[in-house]
């Protein structure tokens, strides 16, 4: 395995209800190479969402530690974690999170709005990524005249519009047909070969198999981590 | 995030909710507008008062002759002659802070002009007179100093009398007479209009002192040299109450009281009188103001409260532009130009409402208003101040939120 491009290190969330203490997460140390492809599974509650939020700079963990790229985030500042996650990261959502009487365009180009680029380049790159996802002629509608697949096009294309290190996949299908999901499925899995690094948050083994490795969430435990061989979606979409 | 983004999304998002934003706006246009016409109203108002003080004559002080007792009943004011026409000459010469002291002796009586005939007070006078009243010489020429000393036969008169005498005729070299005295009309005064208190300015015959006391006061006059009253100008610049004072110790001496005895003269200060109303007309203005601004306030109140529910609806769009690297203080700038828009386009259109609608008040009720360039840059800027301030702590609440949170808020 090349250099981890993720090193978690008993990393631990809990949740007060009241005067409760919920543990969602209790001590995860894992480790995720640059250039993986990977699935995280397990039963709503498993703990699978929490682990996603932390890895994505979202939430502060209660404790242990987490690199990202070499640089230790877990200690970082609100304002910190954003600069992470607009340097380093991307999101993709259940429900695409566009935002509406926006164009597809302005869309893909608003994580760009807060680095420090020019208007050209930021449209530049915008219009370079909806190429890259096939929505080049589409780029002046709005989400609300593109179907699901188009929307969470979209979406794929914002969440790379920073050239980031690392793509969080929260249920990227959860709210598509099966044929659209192998659709992104497939998006998902040129892009992987194309050398960034996919975390997929998803609870349906069909998704899950296009992964080339599975992690497996009970409890707040990671119970199960195996490689998998991956289905080919493009292959299924041909047949 | 620079500003022009900011900028695009605030307009994109207030167009999102036309209605909305017109009717939150609405609270500014009509708080703004409010204060440009009620200080138009009132700076019109004030600024009618100025102009009374000054056709008067700014700072103008009146020495009145004291009262006489005679057998337990006190007369009035200028029931005794107690000031003389030295007493005018020595205040003016004397006393650094006046710039000039009139003697003026008063009488009323008929003028006749060929078969028309008016009846009008006279004033003998000294070219004092029209220095302290800022009077000027419509046509014609003043008294010339023979005239003064020699008790000349000439008079001045003003509109008022002209126009009733002589019509539209030039009265100039005409002869009039005044209680059956012939003179000769040298000159017409300009026109002053009404005074404070309703009285016709221009119903005025002047003639030299001398005249008056000798040629038409008759024998009761002709021997003392006193006078109905002095008036007197102040300098400009210097203070009216100094000026009062020593022009009573001056008196005093000049009369001979001794410590404890009563003046046996009186001072009325004219701009006193129109000082107060110019105080009040301008804390009529400032009263007007404020209760503008009271709807101005309450404008912003409006646009506290749909930014709240702007920040509210907008929840899940905070945590998407939050994942995607917006730090708390972009979002904070974000709702804050939002809001800062809102009332600054409102402003702009309560601008043109409230300067059109200080032009209809002067227009169709008729009242005079003054438009004042501070006003509407005040307005402006205090629109932009309501914006900031009632925006500001929405902003901060969108701009609190936690990304995790407000991602999964429905």
């Amino acid at each position: 395995m090349a250099q981890a491009l993720i090193r978690v290190e008993q990393l631990a969330k809990e949740y007060r209800m009241g005067s409760n203490v919920v543990p969602a997460l209790q001590g995860v140390s894992l480790e995720i190479g640059a250039g993986e492809f990977v699935a995280v599974m397990g039963p709503s509650g498993s703990g699978k969402s929490t682990f996603m939020n932390l890895l994505g700079c979202l939430d502060h963990p209660s404790g242990g530690n987490y690199w990202l790229d070499g640089e230790e985030v877990s200690k970082l500042s609100g304002d910190e974690l954003a600069n992470v996650r607009n340097r380093k990261l991307g999101f993709v959502f259940q429900h695409f999170n566009l935002l509406a009487r926006t164009s597809a365009l302005d869309n893909v180009g608003l994580p760009l709005l807060y680095s420090h680029l020019q208007h050209e380049q930021r449209a530049q790159r915008a219009v370079r990524r909806l190429q890259q996802v096939g929505l080049a002629e589409r780029m002046d509608h709005h989400p609300a005249q593109l179907s699901g697949g188009q929307q969470q096009r979209v979406a794929i294309a914002r969440a790379l519009v920073n050239d980031p290190q690392l793509v969080l996949a929260d249920e990227p299908t959860g709210a598509l047909d099966s044929r659209t999901s192998i659709e992104i499925m497939a998006l998902l899995q040129q892009l992987n070969r194309e050398g960034i690094t996919i975390v997929l948050v998803t609870h349906e083994h069909d998704v899950a198999a296009f992964a080339g490795r599975i992690i497996n969430f009970r409890d707040g435990r990671v119970v199960q981590d195996h490689a998998n061989t991956p289905a080919d979606a493009a292959a299924m979409l041909k047949s | 995030m620079n500003f022009a983004a900011t900028l695009r999304i605030a307009l994109l998002a207030l167009r999102v909710n036309k209605m909305r934003s017109a009717l939150t706006m609405l609270g500014i246009i009509i708080g703004v507008a409010a204060v440009i016409v009620m200080i138009a109203v009132g700076g019109g108002a004030q600024a009618r008062v100025e102009e009374q003080i000054r056709s008067l004559g700014s700072n103008i002080i009146m020495v009145l002759s004291g009262s006489m007792t005679s057998g337990g009943a006190r007369g009035g004011i200028g029931s005794q002659p107690t000031i003389f026409e030295d007493d005018a000459y020595a205040i003016g010469r004397e006393i650094e802070e006046i710039q000039a002291a009139a003697p003026t002796l008063r009488g009323s009586g008929q003028v006749v002009y060929g078969n028309s005939n008016w009846s009008t007070v006279f004033y003998g006078v000294t070219p004092d007179y029209l220095e302290v009243r800022e009077w000027a010489i419509a046509e014609g020429r003043g008294f010339e100093p023979a005239e003064l000393n020699g008790a000349g036969k000439v008079v001045l008169i003003g509109q008022t009398v002209a126009k009733n005498l002589f019509g539209d005729a030039s009265p100039l070299d005409q002869v009039i007479r005044v209680r059956k005295v012939p003179l000769t009309v040298i000159g017409v005064l300009e026109r002053k209009g009404q005074s404070m208190t309703g009285q016709d300015q221009d119903d005025i015959v002047l003639m030299p002192i001398s005249t008056a006391r000798k040629r038409i006061l008759g024998a009761a006059q002709a021997k003392s040299r006193s006078v109905s009253s002095i008036m007197v100008k102040v300098r400009e610049g210097a203070d009216m109450s100094v000026a009062d004072q020593r022009m009573r110790e001056l008196l005093r001496q000049r009369h001979r009281l001794q410590q404890g005895q009563d003046d046996d003269f009186f001072v009325r200060n004219l701009s006193e009188i129109l000082q107060a109303q110019e105080a009040s007309s301008k804390v009529m203005t400032l009263l007007l103001a404020a209760v503008a601004s009271v709807s101005l306030l309450v404008g912003g109140i409006g646009i506290m409260n749909i930014m709240l529910v702007s920040v509210t609806e907008r929840t899940r769009e905070i945590g998407l532009r939050m994942a995607v690297g917006a730090r708390g203080r972009d979002i904070l700038t974000q709702f804050l130009v939002e809001a800062v828009t809102l009332s600054l386009i409102g402003g702009a259109i309560g601008i043109l409402l409230g300067v059109g609608g200080a032009m209809a008040v002067a227009e169709l009720a008729g009242w005079r208003t003054e438009l004042s360039t501070a006003s509407i840059v005040l307005a402006a800027g205090f629109a932009g101040a309501v914006g900031v301030f009632f925006g500001y702590y929405p902003a901060r609440k969108a701009s609190r939120l936690l990304p995790i949170e407000a991602l999964r808020y429905e």
